[in-house]
């Protein structure tokens, strides 16, 4: 009963996404035409409503179902099991490819009613225009669901128990990475729809530009702690103390988030300068264009890889479809209507909008760098070569040169003027922070000799982003040069974008400080041990006390204990397993880490060593992975930036459209 | 119209032609250069013996296959979808009588003998191909894969992938029989 139900919203909601995809849209039309009383385009909001409403009601009647665990639906029979824990019986909901569907448009139609219910100050016309292109997509994909994979799905007869989840799914990391994964992804859809109704009515101008802007930081802050997880998720489950791995479907995140990145940057300059219209309007298309074919890439099985969970070439023909609708149609409208953007600002090379545009261009770059090493052994087979994969080498030695220059300048950038600035005046007030960037790298080939150069290199990158995001935020209160009241005077007038700004660079500058160590200066013992055997791991002294078995929920485990000696000092007990899931059989690892500021102590359990005299030894991976928390404070960090961005008084409803900055203009990203 | 607004459609319709070709092709049924030519020449020793006992068998070779149809399954103890095709193949050679023979591929002799022990051991004879070096003159891509070779030892059809229970019906079954003399 409660799946016909449940599949029942699922019709209603496809019929209302219909009509708020084609009434309102045609209404815009006729009223632009003044042929119209608007009675068509006030549908779009009830219609909004009404589609939210019913999705809330299937994704709570799909929940309902797995947390009562009925196995007379298929996906609760393929993904559950009356021995998962309850909180995995909800996660299980998205983490099979229906209930993935569900979420991503349960998340559509809710920035939907986010538009309607905060859009007030958005012309009638205009917010018509973009429920409708939201109406349009939701039906899209309401459509794919209800002929190729619905959730409601009975099995005749039901079994007796289920298949269970995925077990690398049965993790908190990753039972909540999806939701924020697709909230960014989805998020984009908003600029998307924003660039469409602007290109209709061939009008971008400083209003738009701040209408897109927190619809795009929101699903920014979303994306970044999404990937954050994800990757964090990797680094502690995988075991091998790795956290990116350029997989296919890590790429599909990335580079909407790489482009995602640049559309918030160039937003800006539309807001401040008019200018790069064209340019953003066709950024905010190909974010939300790259998340479409990252969701292609994970559920067509296009591409094969350790993440894609649900794979079905059948769903693939219609999800292409949709593509080509989608993303072919809002291109062709834009070589249509783009070249009637005209730009108002013209700006020198160096400038604020120069330095924003160069690292819109790398950025792009380094996007499209790795979308073509993510398809190029499609490509390949599609031309009849050889199967390839494309692996880290390729993307180390293309993403990463990309990224070097970009660090630079965006630590340049926020120092320049609009429209035209002068570099010395920039670098006179940077000297302080390369001195201590270059000290912060020397101090750390000091401490920590050996591993390559490349190593110091980026380090020396992540110092001076670092210090120099520091040194403009010192610039910006007078610091040091005014008296301090003046400074506490002026930090209490920045704009919380100008607080965002800092920190969200900042963040990237840990961020970047933590990969390279916890990736370059990794740390890797493998050996097999005896129970009270030790091995000297960075600093520390790591003995074996013993291996038992264990037995969990739905798994059984062999439970290794470490204990971690540094200077003679217990700090530490290590307890990694090795589980067996028994509806399965399958094998995961989990990893115990004991977490400092300086590293990760990060200790892995294999299997019993049988070849050596006599048994009893175990095989244990002992890996230091220096600095690696700073990649997750660093993310994190990032993501309040955005955050309090997004809190800024001119982004706000009702808000006054221009507020001067107390520097002069001077008024931060 | 200005040229360069419609780069990015060019551009996305290239991507769309190769997402729509890369969806016609079946990724699990790869040509194979070496369909209708004769297996290659190996000798492959059996698997090692483990904690001083018996080595497993007495190894497999390429004279093995001569006048009888038979599968060569590649296999190893740490590939999952080998254990999702296992009991197929145990079927194949218990219910059907078809001859398999395995190559353990780069797999440790403890953790292939085990494997064999629960699962149950359906090859007539298995070889060790410790380095993979015999897999690459078979042409195999990844584990597990199994090649239908006729009674002159020519290799006659290729299956990527684990085998499931209708491939067995569809595909496998039928190739053995018409290739019976």
């Amino acid at each position: 009963m409660i799946a016909e139900l449940g599949h029942f919203s699922l019709v209603l909601a496809f019929v209302l996404a219909l009509v708020q995809g084609i009434l309102p849209l045609a209404g815009a039309h006729r009223q632009a035409a003044e042929r119209d009383d608007g009675g068509w385009i006030s549908l779009a909001g009830p219609a909004a409503l009404g589609q939210f409403m019913f999705i809330a009601l299937a994704f709570a009647a799909l929940t309902a179902l797995f947390v009562s665990t009925d196995f007379s639906v298929m996906v609760v029979a393929a993904n559950s099991n009356s021995t998962l824990p309850l909180i995995y019986k909800i996660s299980a909901v998205w983490g099979h490819h229906e209930g993935s569907m569900v979420l991503w448009v349960l998340i559509l139609a809710l920035f939907g009613l986010c538009v309607v219910l905060f859009g007030s100050n958005l012309p009638t016309i205009f917010r018509a225009r973009v429920l409708g292109i939201q109406g349009l997509i939701s039906s899209g994909f309401l459509f794919f669901m209800l002929l190729t994979s619905n959730p409601f799905a009975r099995l005749v007869p039901a079994p007796a128990d289920g298949r269970d989840l995925n077990p690398l799914l049965q993790d908190p990391g990753l039972a909540f990475h999806p939701p924020f994964l697709y909230v960014g992804y989805v998020g984009f859809s908003m600029a998307f729809s924003f660039a469409i109704a602007a290109l209709m009515e061939g009008r971008v101008d400083a209003a738009w530009a701040r209408w897109v802007r927190p619809w795009t930081l929101a699903a920014w802050c979303s994306l970044t702690l999404g990937i954050a997880m994800g990757s964090w998720w990797a680094y502690y489950e995988l075991g091998w103390g790795g956290f990116w791995f350029w997989d296919p479907v890590e790429n599909a995140s990335l580079i909407p988030w790489l482009v995602g990145t640049a559309l918030l940057h160039s937003a800006i300059v539309v807001e401040k300068r008019n200018a790069l219209k064209s340019w953003t309007v066709l950024l905010a298309i190909l974010a939300f264009s790259f998340s479409l074919i990252g969701t292609f890439l994970v559920r067509s099985g296009v591409l094969t890889s350790v993440h894609a969970f649900a794979t079905d070439p059948a769903r693939g023909v219609f999800i292409l479809i949709l593509l080509v609708a989608v993303i072919g149609g809002s291109l062709a409208l834009y070589a249509r209507r783009a070249p009637t953007l005209t730009g108002g600002g013209l700006f020198s090379p160096v400038s604020r909008e120069g330095t924003l545009l160069l690292n819109n261009l790398l950025l792009t770059a380094a996007a499209a760098t790795v979308l073509l090493g993510t398809l190029y052994p499609l490509f390949l087979d599609a031309v009849g070569g050889p199967k390839v994969s494309v692996g880290p080498p390729f993307f180390n030695a293309t993403f990463l040169p990309l990224m070097a220059p970009m660090v630079v300048v965006m630590a340049v950038g926020p120092f320049l003027s609009w429209k035209r600035s002068d570099l010395s005046g920039a670098f006179s007030k940077l000297y302080a922070a390369l001195g201590l960037a270059v000290l912060t790298t020397l101090a750390a080939w000091y401490f920590h000799r050996g591993g390559p150069v490349l190593a110091l290199v980026a380090l020396l990158a992540a110092a001076w982003l670092l210090f120099a995001t520091l040194a403009e935020f010192a610039d910006r209160l007078q610091l040091f040069r005014a008296p301090w009241q003046e400074s506490l005077e002026r930090a209490c007038k920045l704009p919380r974008a100008a607080y965002g700004m800092t920190l969200a660079h900042a963040g990237l500058a840990l961020v970047i400080a933590g990969a390279t160590g916890a990736s370059l200066w990794r740390e890797e013992h493998i050996q097999s041990s005896f129970p009270g055997n030790s091995v000297r791991v960075g600093a520390y002294e790591i003995t074996l006390e013993g291996v038992h078995q264990l037995k969990g929920p739905n798994y059984v485990a062999n439970q290794a204990q470490f204990t971690v000696h540094h200077d003679g000092r217990r700090v530490a007990f290590l307890k990694p397993e090795k589980r067996v899931y028994s509806v399965s059989a399958t094998p995961t690892t989990e990893a115990a880490i004991h977490t400092t500021w300086l590293g990760d102590l990060y200790a892995v359990i294999g299997g019993p060593a049988k070849d050596s005299d006599g048994g009893g030894s175990w095989i244990t991976r002992l890996f230091f992975t220096p600095l690696a928390v700073w990649m997750w404070i660093g993310s994190l960090v990032m993501v309040a930036g955005g955050l309090l961005s997004l809190s800024d008084r001119r982004l706000r409803v009702g808000a006054p459209r221009h507020r001067k900055g107390i520097n002069g203009g001077r008024v931060a990203a | 119209m200005n040229r360069k607004f419609l780069l990015p459609v060019v551009i996305f319709a290239a991507i769309a032609v190769a997402f729509a070709v890369g969806l016609t092709l079946d990724s699990k049924r790869l040509p194979s250069a070496l369909i209708d030519k004769p297996a290659p020449r190996f000798d492959l020793p059996p698997i090692a013996a483990v904690n001083s006992g018996e080595p497993y068998g007495s190894g497999f070779s390429s004279r093995d296959l001569i006048d009888r149809v038979t599968l060569v399954n590649v296999f190893a103890s740490w590939c999952g979808p080998c254990r999702v095709e296992h009991p197929q193949l145990m079927s194949l050679s218990r219910d059907h009588g078809v001859p398999i023979f395995g190559i353990n591929q780069k797999d440790k002799p403890e953790d292939a003998q085990a494997w064999l022990e629960r699962h149950g051991d359906p090859y007539l004879a298995i070889g060790a191909d410790t380095l993979g070096r015999i897999s690459i003159d078979w042409g195999v891509y990844g584990v597990p894969e199994t090649f239908v070779v006729d009674t002159a030892g020519r290799i006659r059809y290729r299956h990527v992938g684990p085998i499931m229970p209708r491939d067995i019906t569809r595909t496998i079954l039928p190739m053995v029989a018409e290739l019976m003399p």
